[in-house]
This record gives C-alpha cells, sequence and structure tokens, in this order.
C-alpha cells in the first residue's frame, strides 16, 4: 500500500450541509423527531379524548333529548344509580377475573419461554402466541361461540370424559352459570382471556428475560428453595412486566363490548353501555361519564400497584 | 497430581476425585483431581474455556458432575442442590437483587434461613461494617459503585459464615487501583476470618499474589498445581511456562547448544540480562548472540525482545533503572544464567 495515494475530501453538497447543522444542535434533531408524533398524540389523540370526556359535565334534557351546555354533576351523579353501578361492577368483577386467570394462565408459559427454550423453541413460541392475533377478531369470537354452545366441542368433550355431571352441576351455579356456557358469565370470561393472553404473555416474558440468572442462582446460593426464590426474587422482578400485561387485559377487558353481545348474559356492561348511549340514546354526556371510569379504575390500579413495591425493580 | 500441604492431615475442605462434566461435545471439566485444604487461599487459574468456573460452579452445586466424586468437608455432594451446601459464591457480575435494598440484599440468607429480624439487621451491619460498608443498609445496588456492589456481594455470602467461600473473577470488572486494594483487604478477611476461599481467575498477576496454592487449569484438566513460586519458577509445562507470567520456552536442542541438559526449558525474561558485544560471560552464565526486534518500556523493566541467530524470539526483562542503549537492529549479547532455565515435561 503507497502512502502517496491521493484521497479526495468528501463532496460538499446540500445534504451533507443540513446534516452539519442537525449534528450542531442536537434540539432540532430533537424537534423533528418529536413534532409528527406529538401532534397525532397530542391533538388528534388526546384532544379528541379530552373533548369527549369532557361532555360528562353537561347533561342531556329529558325530554326534548337534546345536551344542555351548561356545567353539572348530575351526570356523574347518575352514574351511581342502582342500574349504573351495577353495569359498573359487574364490568370490573369480570376484567378482574379475566386479568388474574390471564396472569395465572400466561406466568408458566412466559417463565418457560424466558428460561428454558432454545432459539428453535423462542421462535415457535413467539409464533404461537402471536398468530391468533393475525385472525380476525369477530372470528375468534363467534368461533368461542360455537364451542362454547350446548351442543358444542366443549359440552361435547365434557361429555366424552364423563364430565357431563361437572359441567352441568357448574351451569347451575348462581352468577357463574347460566342455561349453556355461551350465555354464562363463564363463557364470557373463557373468551375473554382467550383473547388478551398474549396481551398478558409478551410482557411478562420481556420482564422474565430481563431477570440475569445470576440472580436466580445467587438465591438459591444464599440456601432459598425454588419456591422461595420464586417468591422473593423471580416473582417481584417479573412483576412490572405483569402490571403491564394487566394493563392490557383489564382496560381490553373494560372496553369491550362485542364479546358480551355475543357470548354473554343479557346483562349490560360498560361498553354496551356507552355503545347504546351513544348511539341509539344519543346520551353522549352519560356516555362520557362512564368512559372516565376505565381511565379512573386504571389509575388507581397503577397507584394500587406502586404502592405494594410493583414497579421497585424498574 | 494432588500436592496437598502438610497441614491437611484432616479432611479437606474441598475434595474433587476424577469430575468429570461435559457440554456436548465441549469438555468442561475432563477429569479433574483436587484438595482444597481447610483454611487455604486456593486460586483456579487458566484461560477462558479452561474448566475453571466449571469447577467452582460443581462445588457451589450450579452444575452437577457427569462422572467422578466431590466432597465438602467429607460430605458427598452429588446430586445435592446450592440450597443444602455449606458453601456461598461471590459472583462474577455480583448478582445483587435490585428490587431490595444493600442490608436486605445482606440479610437475605438470614432471612431464608428464618432469623429474626432484629437479629438479622445486626448481622448485616456487622459484615458490612466488616467490608468496610457501614451505613450503606438502606442504600439500592443500582446506588453503589462497582467497587461497592463487589463489596456487598462479598458481604452477602460472608454473613453465612460459609464453610467455602467461592469467588468467580469477582475483581474483573474493576479499575486497577480497586483491583489492588482489593486484593490486599481479601487477603486479610480470609486471613482474620479463617475461612477456605476457592477464588477463580484469568488473571496470573493476582492468582500470584494472592493465592496459598494456585491450579492452572488447561482444557478441562489441571496442569499444575502448587505454591504461586513453584508454578512461576518451575512451570510444569509449557502451556504453564507460557501463560503464568510469560516466559521463554526453549526447545531441546536451543538448551544444549547453551550448555544444559537437553530437554525443553523454560527461562523467564527477568532472568536474562544483558552482556556487551565484548563482554564476557561469568561462570554458569551462557552468552546467546541476538539481534533486538524492539525494546519497550514497562515502567519498573523495559522488555526487550530479540532473535536469536537461528531466527528464535527470546524475550528478556531488564531493570529499566539500568541504562540500555540498544535499539532496534542493534547486536547484543545476552546473559543466560543456566540455573534459570527449567526444564519441563510434556507439552501440555
Amino acid at each position: 500500500m503507497s502512502l502517496a495515494v491521493d484521497i479526495p475530501a468528501p463532496r460538499e453538497g446540500l445534504s451533507r450541509r443540513l446534516s452539519d447543522l442537525i449534528v450542531r444542535r442536537r434540539g432540532l434533531l430533537l424537534l423533528l423527531l418529536l413534532v409528527p408524533p406529538l401532534l397525532w398524540l397530542g391533538i388528534v389523540y388526546l384532544g379528541s379524548l379530552f373533548v369527549f370526556l369532557a361532555q360528562s359535565i353537561f347533561s342531556i334534557d329529558e325530554f326534548s333529548g337534546t345536551i344542555v351546555y351548561e356545567p353539572t354533576l348530575s351526570t356523574l351523579v347518575e352514574l351511581f344509580s342502582p342500574a349504573n353501578f351495577d353495569i359498573l361492577t359487574r364490568t370490573v368483577a369480570i376484567a378482574t377475573v379475566v386479568t388474574g386467570l390471564c396472569a395465572l394462565i400466561g406466568f408458566p408459559v412466559a417463565y418457560y419461554a424466558a428460561r428454558y427454550a432454545g432459539p428453535k423453541a423462542k421462535a415457535g413460541f413467539y409464533l404461537a402466541v402471536m398468530m391468533p392475533l393475525w385472525s380476525s377478531y369477530l372470528v375468534k369470537v363467534y368461533g368461542w361461540k360455537l364451542l362454547l354452545a350446548k351442543e358444542g366441542a366443549i359440552g361435547w368433550f365434557a361429555q366424552h370424559l364423563g364430565l357431563g355431571g361437572a359441567l352441568e352441576a357448574w351451569l347451575a351455579l348462581p352468577v357463574v352459570g347460566g342455561p349453556s356456557l355461551s350465555v354464562s358469565y363463564t363463557g364470557m370470561v373463557l373468551t375473554f382471556t382467550y383473547l388478551w393472553l398474549p396481551f398478558m404473555i409478551l410482557p411478562v416474558q420481556a420482564a422474565l428475560e430481563r431477570v440475569p440468572a445470576s440472580l436466580i442462582e445467587a438465591a438459591g446460593d444464599l440456601g432459598a428453595g425454588p419456591g422461595t426464590v420464586f417468591r422473593s426474587v423471580i416473582l417481584p422482578l417479573a412483576m412490572p412486566g405483569v402490571v403491564a400485561g394487566a394493563i392490557f387485559t383489564f382496560s381490553l377487558t373494560l372496553g369491550d363490548y362485542i364479546v358480551p353481545q355475543i357470548i354473554g348474559t343479557s346483562a349490560l356492561v360498560l361498553g354496551q353501555a356507552v355503545y347504546t348511549l351513544q348511539g341509539t340514546a344519543g346520551n353522549i354526556p352519560l356516555a362520557a361519564a362512564f368512559s372516565l371510569v376505565p381511565i379512573l379504575v386504571m389509575a388507581l390500579f397503577l397507584t394500587l400497584a406502586k404502592k405494594m413495591g410493583a414497579f421497585d425493580a424498574l | 497430581m494432588i500436592a496437598a500441604p502438610a497441614a491437611s492431615a484432616s479432611v479437606p475442605a474441598v475434595r474433587f476425585a476424577g469430575v468429570v462434566r461435559h457440554f456436548g461435545a465441549v469438555k468442561a471439566a475432563d477429569g479433574v483431581d483436587l484438595a482444597v485444604a481447610p483454611g487455604e487461599f486456593f486460586a483456579m487459574l487458566g484461560p477462558s474455556g479452561s474448566g475453571k468456573t466449571t469447577c467452582l460452579r460443581l462445588i457451589a452445586g450450579f452444575e452437577q458432575p457427569d462422572a467422578g466424586h466431590i466432597e465438602i468437608f467429607g460430605e458427598t455432594v452429588e446430586g445435592l442442590p446450592p440450597y443444602r451446601r455449606a458453601v456461598n459464591t461471590v459472583f462474577q457480575d455480583y448478582a445483587l437483587f435490585p428490587h431490595l435494598s444493600v442490608g436486605e440484599n445482606v440479610a437475605y440468607g438470614l432471612r431464608v434461613r428464618g432469623v429474626g429480624r432484629a437479629e438479622r439487621e445486626r448481622l448485616a451491619r456487622e459484615a458490612l461494617g466488616l467490608v468496610k460498608l457501614g451505613g450503606m443498609e438502606t442504600r439500592r445496588p443500582a446506588q453503589l459503585s462497582g467497587g461497592q456492589r463487589q463489596r456487598v456481594a462479598l458481604a452477602r455470602a460472608l454473613v453465612l459464615r460459609p464453610k467455602v467461600l467461592l469467588l468467580d473473577e469477582p475483581l474483573g470488572a474493576l479499575d486497577l487501583k480497586l483491583r489492588e486494594e482489593m486484593q490486599v483487604e481479601l487477603k486479610g478477611l480470609q486471613r482474620a476470618l479463617g475461612l477456605t476461599f476457592v477464588f477463580v481467575t484469568h488473571d496470573q498477576g493476582e492468582a500470584l499474589s494472592m493465592a496459598d496454592r494456585v491450579a492452572v487449569f488447561n482444557e478441562g484438566r489441571i496442569v499444575q498445581v502448587g505454591p504461586p513460586e513453584e508454578v512461576y519458577e518451575r512451570p510444569a509445562t509449557r502451556f504453564v511456562a507460557g501463560f503464568v507470567g510469560a516466559a521463554n520456552v526453549l526447545s531441546a536442542q536451543e538448551a544444549a547448544a547453551l550448555g544444559a541438559p537437553a530437554r525443553a526449558a523454560s527461562l523467564r525474561p527477568e532472568k536474562i540480562g544483558l552482556i556487551g558485544v565484548n563482554g564476557v560471560a561469568p561462570d554458569g552464565v551462557a552468552a546467546l548472540e541476538a539481534e533486538v526486534i524492539d525494546v519497550s518500556y514497562q515502567g519498573p523493566v523495559r522488555r526487550i525482545t530479540t532473535r536469536t541467530a537461528n531466527g528464535h524470539v527470546i524475550a528478556a526483562a531488564v531493570p529499566a533503572a539500568q541504562t540500555v542503549d540498544v535499539g532496534p537492529g542493534a547486536k547484543v549479547r545476552l546473559a543466560v544464567p543456566l540455573g534459570a532455565l527449567h526444564p519441563m515435561e510434556g507439552e501440555g
């Protein structure tokens, strides 16, 4: 290699001068990067949400059915009328059970994927978890209706496994039972759990991936048996993931109005209430008041989670 | 080749007999025999992949042997999980629990054993005092420097008074000054507590300066065990000579040409002196004609790399205080004391 070769300097041009400007002023780059998403998030997304939620301080004229634009608390108070409050407690209860089931089923799956699966098994795991998300939501819900129906696959299996009696007994229970799984809270919870499970598994798996194997070894080394290691090290460190998953499963269940319509009982849930109120009833203020509830419930949930130290490991 | 010191007539703290651990085709431990005496500071030295860490993990119980026998103070431990062994480990990455405070980290093992709160707080404070971290109980590991984390990891293991303390390259992530400080401190702690330390390192300087005995690992086997002086002065094989303080290795012919027995021999650079081109070598010292390739200043010594007439590269380290007026290309005569040639067996 000769040292005398003349290597030309890179050619000057407009794009290079622009690059100079951006490299020198980091704020400018940040501004360019953030303006589009901030415009979208701030104005289109949050703006419209707040405009809608603000409707809850207005009320509707019972006779004319028009909105009275005078600030009042009466609409918000209306949420606590027995019929409306019933809807709220029912929805929150369903969402809680669904979230609990998702965490219970999702954790072992996520744990396996994070700690034991090799590269091939992990690829298979991602595929298996994500694949249901590729198909239509409605198709899946109708699929579940068929599975849950009296003559459906679940009933057939129960019969052939000699569990027909157990299924009957379960359906005979108050609240969770019903004439068939497909028109019971049990069926609704099962369908929700199926639908939202990937949203629990993925964040929990991501949190578990970040727990170094040496921490688990260290706990064992210090004398902790497997159960203690799980309770004192793995679970606390996976908690942010569980909470993130719970935010998904909880809020998705709180807002859904299609599953209860296709599978649930005739009793309304929050999503259906909002849907009817803003549609056929034209009661936008009450719909907005209902919509406030999931936001408040999530805020409460996160505050509690933080108080209980779920984010200590972050 | 177990050379347990005479003092360990009693039961060894750790004993390996023909221990084998394979990972697929990789023989991480390929028939390891060793005996660590109680109260000994035992270093396992070797390049990465030589099996030293696997042997440490076999003692801790994170790995189980495929064959062979392991005893800790006479008790057979094959098949015992880590939480049933009276040994504790200081991990390379410290493995502090990020969701617990420093005090809770140190008290973790005590809590698991059901020690009451007041008692475990007292013991944790005491252990933290031992590693000079008193008053840091309420901090989080993330708020500490690397050196402090290392001390917390040490306190967490020591608070349980383990029969054997295992240290997996504990100083690897520290900077030089801190590392030297910790070397002195670790050695002091070990002496003060009278514990058995098994220390894994790839740093020969660390092993030589701290250990009572050093086991040199290569390719899943122990190639030499002995006190630091012995391993350094009389390397058993070419591998040990090269790995423990880079030594010159002379072939049998070269050794014979100098007037030494015709066997492959190691020669430490610092044993070699320079004599002027016309100088005369005293008795028992052979003179070797060579051409200087490179001279590098290394603080206490100047390292002079030379090539002999038959193309062999030999390095000499002369005290830097001694003025050496040679540069690349200069002809020199190396003074090789014949007594410094240490004959070696095998090629391993």
